[in-house]
């Protein structure tokens, strides 16, 4: 497995409420640890109970995505024989209940393990095929099972000592009765790889995290996929890290509490999807004009209404540049990868706390939920910029406050409330530099243009979009948020084609100088975006004044698969 | 009391004063309120810069610009929000929230009976005058039923919401009513509320005669009476229900229906338990444990 381009791809399909996931996300830390990347991806109906749910891993020395041929299916029913048999490699191997299910006809090395068997003997319950089948898996992989075991036993620490027997008994037997049943070499095979510090985290995990580093203080979400599993870990981690996580009754409290709580000097955000959202957009507004930082992650999930709830889309972009009436400052920023989601997440409280406006962290159902193979996140880099502030004896020097005042920067420096001396109106009505009420035009001119000086104060600090391949090709591929990994997954296949990629974090305000120099130096653009209509092409259209030659659009929900990217490059550049 | 250098010391309701005078019309039931809570304040020895003011958005609202503290004028129907947020970010301040009738139980009913369920220690005074008065006078959920409202010509056909029984089947631990014209009782009632260890609510009888010129002072003394010269207890649920029951057209009991001492919000977090977190300290954090449990 030297060439990246011979990844490997395991796939583990059963019904819903099967733990599905669980079994994915265990054997991708078997994985993680024996030094292997990974990029996972799931895909789950909403629903419970009955659907049929699937996980998928792409493992190897180098992974930005994952990608199809399946050469691994782990079938624990027969729809996911019936279902997955064409996204097989002609090499593929099967791993399915010898005694449950009939496997399709094709090319394919059939492993029969009698899963349910297997579990009954153990004494375990029929969730626990799951193991017994990661314990096969792993001896057809040519891996060792003691990954798996350890992982187990750190899992169930807290259970009783028979939970934790069954389970090791379960991946022991699977493991074993594939050694023992089928001796010939399946041709992909995971050997150790070696000693690699990595962590294996999901998008929201990674948001997560960079919240904590950043010194969130107070969390607030209303349930909703796909950013519901990061309430679940602010929620867990809140009373560790001494940040409050509450959900509220609707979103509309949400958006509101966390401005409260902003406005009274600490770091707060707020997570939801596009429903919900829709339910925060006056709330945006009223942090726009009281100039109350705010974190708002937006996992993006294809709409309108209640839409396509567990699948993925990037087609709220317009949305939150437009979101609230009238115009004020606000910052979009978009992590294409779980890296990024880490750090920039962290990044979006310094932007919002510095220009005292609302800071978008744009992702995805994709990003949120899948898993990748990380460099250790690095807590030195993330540096905690709290803005201008005063103290009460600045105050007392300056013989008055004034919350507003119209400064050259835009930025009026904010007061803790409790503070001696710095009393003032936070309000949502337009007002004067203390405060107040007040609705003449000298007022609000100078008020509106001291909150929009912010915006062009930020727009020069932003770093420039990223560039990934050669400087000068005869195509550049530009995207934003999740589809980073895709195209560096392509990118890896496309080694002899003139192709390079700029991929943006940065999506509002746009564009930067940077932004406008690369897109006009590049010879032929391709935008590729998980909407309809190019939301981005548009703002390339309308801000830099060019007009993309090409673009690459999907709204089914599903992400771009590589051999996507590649197949339009070579379509485009004969 | 805390040095202030915004204002003289003993504390005078005048040091509430901000530099704008009351907008509302004569006669306003604004300006009773406007003056109990600066007696409350005075009394309660909280000077402007120890008190956090969250206002909806109404004439009510308006006293935004009225009065000095560490004002927070929100949207429409989301004070209680706002204020929750800025209670748990900061739980060493006293948080008093001002808005209307159509603010908060029209707008806002649901942020209103999930914040009295919470029991967040904070205090709300809602300005109940029965009217949607800065959008000039549309029915609002407590107008009496054939209100003539703008927007109700042929007269409020739906049944009179009444939020003090409202707050008390929704798990209210302080719920009172006051009046606009009766300043020293209303006074009273805000210091009770404010150091009630939970959710104050206290829904004031407020006249507006502009829109609302039926429910005057006098319409309003004919029907009033004060629940304490009763011998009435407020610590019994069935019985606060039963009197917050009275006919509105006919009897309003006046005071605190309804006390009851029970654990609060705040004490739900243990992240609170040391300091507030405006106080924690950032540069502190150190996420090395956290970052293991992935690899
Ligand atoms: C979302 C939203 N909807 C409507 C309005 C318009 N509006 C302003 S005040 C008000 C009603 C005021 O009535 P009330 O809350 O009873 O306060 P009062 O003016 O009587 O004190 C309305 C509907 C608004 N500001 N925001
Ligand atoms: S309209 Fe009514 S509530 Fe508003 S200020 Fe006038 S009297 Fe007061």
């Amino acid at each position: 497995m030297n060439n990246p381009a011979q990844n490997i791809t395991i796939k583990i399909a059963g019904e819903a409420g099967f733990g599905i996931k669980i079994a994915g996300a265990t054997l991708g830390k078997v994985l993680s640890r024996m030094g292997y990347q990974m990029f996972d991806y799931t895909e789950y109906p909403s629903l419970i109970r009955g659907g049929h749910n699937t996980f998928e891993v792409t493992v190897g020395e180098r992974v930005h995505h994952h990608t199809r041929p399946v050469h691994l299916l782990i079938a624990l029913n027969q729809a996911s024989v019936d279902l997955h048999q064409s996204e097989l490699s002609f090499d593929a191997g099967v791993i399915y209940d010898s005694e449950k299910t009939k496997p399709g006809t094709g090319p394919w090395k059939l492993y029969p393990v009698p899963l349910s068997r297997i579990t009954k003997d153990v004494g375990g319950s029929e969730l626990m095929k799951n193991t017994v089948a990661l314990g096969a898996a792993l001896a057809v992989l040519g891996a060792p099972v003691e990954g798996l075991l350890a992982i187990l036993r750190e899992a169930f620490a807290k259970k009783k000592q028979t939970i934790i027997d069954q389970n090791v008994k379960a991946a022991s037997s699977g493991y074993q009765f594939v050694r023992d049943t089928f001796p010939e070499l399946f041709p992909h095979q995971v050997t150790r790889l070696g000693e690699r510090r990595q962590m294996y985290v999901t998008g929201n995990e990674a948001v997560g995290l960079g919240a904590i580093a950043a010194g969130c203080r107070a969390y607030f979400a209303y349930p909703m996929t796909p950013s519901s599993s990061l309430l679940e870990f602010m929620a867990k981690k809140g009373p560790k890290v001494g940040m409050v996580v509450r959900q509220p009754e609707d979103e509309i409290s949400v958006l509101n509490t966390a401005i409260g709580a902003g406005f009274m000097g600490i770091r707060s955000m707020v997570g939801t999807s596009g429903g919900g959202y829709s339910l925060m957009v006056e709330a945006t507004g009223l942090a726009g004009i009281t100039e109350t930082p705010v974190v708002i992650y937006m996992g993006q999930r294809p709409g309108p209404a209640t839409g396509l709830p567990t699948w993925s889309g990037q087609a709220d972009l317009r949305f939150l540049m437009h979101a609230a009436q009238d115009e004020f400052p606000r910052l979009i920023v978009a992590p294409g990868d779980q890296e990024e989601c880490f750090y920039l997440t962290a990044e979006a409280f310094n932007f919002a706390e510095k220009y005292q406006m609302p800071v978008f962290v744009l992702m995805d159902k994709n990003l949120a939920e899948g898993g990748k193979t990380v460099a250790p996140f690095d807590q030195s880099k993330i540096k905690i910029e709290r803005g201008e502030w005063v103290s009460a004896e600045d105050i007392k020097k300056e013989g008055k406050y004034l919350r507003f005042k119209v400064t050259e920067s835009g930025i009026s420096p904010r007061v803790l409330p409790g503070t001696a001396g710095g009393i003032h109106e936070t309000n949502s009505d337009e007002h004067d530099e203390y405060g107040y009420n007040i609705e003449d035009i000298p007022n609000r001119n100078a008020q509106m243009e001291k909150r929009m000086r912010k915006l062009e104060r930020a727009r020069a600090e932003i770093p420039p979009p990223n560039l990934y391949g050669p400087k000068d090709a005869s195509l550049s591929l530009v995207s934003w948020g999740s589809t980073k990994g895709t195209i560096l997954q392509a990118l890896e296949e496309l080694s002899n084609v003139s192709v390079n990629f700029i991929h943006f974090n940065y999506l509002w305000p746009f564009p930067t100088q940077d932004a406008v120099k690369m897109l006009q130096s590049a010879k032929q653009l391709m935008v590729v975006e998980n909407n309809f209509t190019g939301q981005f092409d548009g703002l390339i259209r309308q801000y830099v004044g060019i007009v993309p030659q090409h673009h690459l659009r999907k709204y089914d929900g599903r992400p771009f698969w590589p051999h996507e990217i590649v197949d339009k490059v070579h379509e485009v550049i004969k | 009391m805390i040095p202030n250098p915004q204002l003289t010391n003993p504390l005078r309701a005048e040091d509430f004063n901000s530099e704008h005078f009351p907008t509302w019309c004569p006669g306003c039931g604004d300006f009773g309120i406007w003056a109990s809570l600066k007696n409350a304040l005075v009394k309660l020895n909280l000077p402007p810069h120890r008190v956090v003011l969250v206002f909806g958005i109404g004439c009510s609202g308006n006293f935004s610009s009225f009065v000095k503290g560490n004002v927070f004028h929100s949207l429409h129907g989301r004070a209680l929000p706002a204020a929750i947020g800025a209670k748990l970010a900061n739980h060493e301040l006293d948080v008093i929230v001002i808005g209307g009738d159509g603010d908060g139980f029209a707008e806002g009913l649901n942020h209103f009976i999930q914040t009295v369920r919470s029991n967040i220690n904070i205090t709300y005074v809602v300005h109940d005058n029965h009217v949607y008065s800065l959008t000039v006078g549309q029915a609002s959920p407590t107008s009496m039923k054939g209100f003539k409202g703008k927007a109700h010509p042929e007269g409020a056909f739906e049944y009179q919401l009444n939020p003090i029984s409202l707050a008390i089947t929704s798990g209210g631990t302080f719920v009172a009513r006051g009046f606009a014209g009766d300043i020293p009782h209303l006074s009273d009632l805000i210091v009770q509320g404010v150091k009630h260890r939970g959710f104050s609510f206290i829904d004031v009888m407020q006249p507006c005669p502009t829109f609302n010129p039926e429910l005057s002072y006098d319409w309003y003394r004919q029907r009033i009476y004060k629940l304490e010269t009763t011998g009435y207890m407020p610590d019994n649920h069935f019985k606060a229900w039963e009197i917050s029951q009275q006919p509105f057209d006919e009897k309003i009991p006046l005071g605190v229906f309804y006390r009851e001492e029970r654990d609060i919000l705040e004490d739900h977090f243990p992240q609170l338990s040391r300091a507030p977190l405006v106080k924690h300290d950032l540069s502190k954090i150190d996420i090395t444990s956290l970052l293991e449990e992935f690899m």
